[in-house]
């Protein structure tokens, strides 16, 4: 397929991965912050090619993986009210809250459908005025656009039927978190190709700075995940620290600005409650009071609703690179896709998924 | 608002402490972690209908302990009984599919070729069908005669008669349109006994074609997803291609499978546990269309667990896999036949892939339906 085999040619992933082999001296620790990135290098058993030294360690960027119980819980809670259709990313309907999961609240008569955009959602809100359609909006930076245009174009057409339970999560401040912590192991960043592609990566020229760590903006094929790792590679070895771009047919400095305008139209920054890892400040979005009409969280009256995490679930260790999957007791016994005791192991992105599909030598 | 929901979460609360699967595997899991939400609440979910492992335990779970028996229990896609000196093979298959009508097929030739291609999976020469509809009142008239137009075209070019048949009507909103059951009979011919336990070490693993059409065309069409492409269903009657294949040799080919709902990577470890062996397949053998390969990669699925709703695979004797492969690729269904991969050592069921990389992944079975992924 044209513009994917080119970024799949085994031949030039050896010659790379020969290269890094070449040029590394001492060990290193790279995270990819991405659910995409580390599902191509499981995929591709792309950390296989890699010399010894250089170890891959899985990031917090699962959007689905991140999203707290609570948030399940109350967008459980919604779709089993009868008026409410409750559309949704095909993912999320597997993801545990602390009872159950939205499969098994369809499984009860709730009206739960898989959309691939949230424009879809508004469609199936016109086409149905009088029941209350609610779009279940989680991810980082790379969904927000579509989301906030999806709740921009509601009130537009005054679309009342309409909102959305908003539980966006910004990447910046999660790397922030894990190169602030004692434990942290990282010393070089893949940073998410998708994210830089709407916001540009000016932001992490300040993570930088800040912590003196090298950083490369990566794709999601394997030959740009091993370029990636080689930039990084060549910069820890020189002792460099800067913001290099590998993903430049995709990603410039600035962004998309015309997304990033809509966001900050409709969304403004707030403290958000990560899963596993706990509340971060200033690390997602909420809808702005003019759109907060939107808000289905207030229009349902579950804002409060919280729930505790699984104990035995070491998802927030995993989720900052300090944990493997497979450095977890429950991992692929009491946990598996089947029976999720957390996120991770739910999603395609999830690490913990990620190593069960590919990864588990029984 | 919040009030309304309180008894219902206080049931659910205690559903889990008293939830006995977490204790049984041993764990000192306390009721306040709830871990296995899945097992808390015993309904079906679709995913029980996914080919997937949830199909797999419905199977174990509910059905086999109470229908058990030796044919039966051979648990291939068609019973194999011997009627008045006759091995006969039997088999049935319901259509529930949306939309009814998609590009390359609909409901109505759907029907046919499935239960044409379980009886073809075992060898066996199709010749009568039974139709069964449950039809939803207020259904239109005319997507009923299209569909049953189509199901009538769809036997009689694979030679097989529809003898005999039933109709349900059910209230409106209690069924989807249009289901159709279908049965199937068939002849064995003397000598073939396909069965997935016949898989052994350095069998080979051919593929009739591409893979992925059928599930990416539907997919493509449905509600909420829709998506322009030029991709059509590979519906179709497998029968003819299996003639061929028999007609080199009986012998050499251990068994067959139409990797249907769950795609090749469900087919191929139902093949793999029920023979006890490894299979290892090689990526850059499997046939995938370009169009198939860009719906998976924009919906963030495998094509591997796509569905088929014309292709087969077969594992054969090292021996005779060439000669096999070539006369499949002689029909037009076989055209881009392959050796995709090798049965290995034994051991319990497990199916890996070599990525063009030199890398080796486990292609495990999934859980359920694959979900498009967020981003």
């Amino acid at each position: 397929m044209k513009y994917v085999d080119e970024y799949r040619d085994p031949k030039i992933a050896l010659n790379v991965a020969g290269e890094i082999a070449r040029k590394v001296t001492q060990p290193w620790v790279l995270m990819e912050v991405c659910g995409g990135q580390t599902h191509t290098l499981m995929r591709y058993g792309i950390d296989e090619l890699l010399p010894p030294q250089v170890e891959l360690v899985h990031g917090p960027g699962c959007p689905v993986c991140v999203t707290p119980l609570e948030v399940v819980d109350r967008a459980i809670r919604i779709a089993s009210l009868p008026h409410v259709i409750l559309v949704s990313y095909g993912d999320m309907l597997r993801v545990p809250g602390s009872q159950s999961d939205l499969f098994q609240a369809k499984a009860r008569g709730a009206d739960v459908r898989v959309a691939y955009s949230p424009i879809d959602a508004l469609r199936i809100a016109r086409e149905n005025p009088h029941r209350e359609v609610v779009f279940f909006g989680v991810g980082f930076e790379t969904t927000a656009p579509a989301n906030a245009m999806a709740v921009w174009q509601a009130k537009r057409e005054c679309l009342a039927n309409f909102s959305m339970i908003v539980s966006h999560v910004l990447v910046p401040p999660a790397m922030r978190m894990i190169l602030g912590s004692k434990s942290n192991r990282v010393q070089g960043f893949i940073a998410p190709g998708h994210v830089c592609t709407v916001m540009g990566f000016g932001e992490y020229e300040e993570l930088v700075s800040d912590f003196r760590v090298p950083m490369v903006v990566g794709g999601f094929e394997p030959l740009d995940l091993l370029e990636a790792i080689s930039m990084l590679v060549s910069q820890l070895e020189e002792g460099r620290a800067e913001v290099e771009n590998q993903y430049a047919r995709s990603v410039n400095r600035e962004g998309n600005v015309t997304a990033q305008n809509l966001m900050r139209e409709v969304f403004e920054v707030t403290d958000r409650k990560w899963r596993g890892i706990g509340a971060i400040a200033d690390s997602g979005y909420r809808l702005r009071a003019a759109y907060a009409g939107f808000d289905a969280e207030k229009r349902f009256g579950m804002a409060d609703l919280n729930a505790e995490e699984p104990p035995e679930c070491i998802s927030a260790l995993v989720l900052q690179g300090l944990k493997k999957p497979v450095d977890c007791p429950a991992f692929g016994k009491r946990c598996t896709p089947m029976k999720p005791l957390g996120a991770p192991m739910v999603s395609a992105e999830g690490a913990c998924a990620a190593y069960y599909q590919y990864k588990r030598h029984d | 608002m919040k009030e309304s929901f309180q008894p219902l979460l206080h049931s659910r609360g205690s559903e889990c402490v008293t939830e006995p699967r977490a204790s049984a595997s041993g764990s000192a899991v306390t009721p306040f972690s709830c871990p296995a939400p899945l097992a808390a609440v015993e309904r079906i979910v679709l995913g029980h209908g996914s080919g997937g492992r949830l199909s797999a335990e419905l199977l174990r779970d509910v059905f086999l302990p109470m229908f058990s028996n030796p044919v039966l229990d051979r648990l291939e896609d068609q019973a194999y009984l011997e009627i008045g000196g006759v091995r006969v093979a039997f088999t049935t298959d319901s259509f529930v599919v949306n939309p009814l009508f998609f590009p390359g097929g609909d409901i109505g030739s759907l029907a046919v070729h499935g239960t044409i291609n379980d009886l073809a999976m075992g060898g066996a020469r199709p010749l009568y069908i039974s139709a069964g509809f449950i039809l939803e009142e207020g259904l239109d008239m005319e997507v009923l005669r299209r569909a049953t137009a189509s199901m009538a075209a769809a036997a009689r070019s694979a030679g097989v008669a529809i003898v005999t048949g039933d109709t349900k009507v059910v209230e409106k909103g209690k069924g989807d349109g249009l289901f159709i059951n279908t049965t199937g009979i068939g002849i064995v011919p003397e000598g073939v006994c396909l069965s997935a336990s016949n898989a052994r070490p350095g069998d080979r693993v051919i593929l009739s074609g591409s893979i992925g059409d059928h599930g990416i065309a539907i997919m493509a069409t449905r509600d909420g997803l829709e998506f322009e492409t030029a991709i059509v269903s590979d519906s179709a009657a497998l029968h003819t291609l299996v003639d061929e294949m028999l007609c080199v040799s009986k012998t050499d080919i251990r068994c067959m499978r139409d990797p249907t709902r769950g795609g090749v990577a469900s087919a191929l470890n139902e093949i793999a546990a029920q023979s006890g062996v490894k299979i290892q397949i090689e990526e850059g053998q499997i046939p995938v269309r370009d169009e198939v390969k860009g719906a998976c990669e924009l919906l963030g699925l495998d094509p591997l667990y796509v569905a088929n709703e014309g292709k087969l695979l077969a594992v054969v004797s090292p021996e005779a896999a060439d000669v096999i492969l070539l006369s499949m690729r002689r029909h037009p269904l076989g055209r881009d036949a392959a050796i995709i991969g090798t049965v290995g050592e034994k051991r319990a069921g497990l199916v890996t892939m070599r990525t063009p990389f030199g890398s080796t992944r486990i292609v495990d079975m999934l859980a359920g339906d694959q979900l498009p992924r967020i981003c």
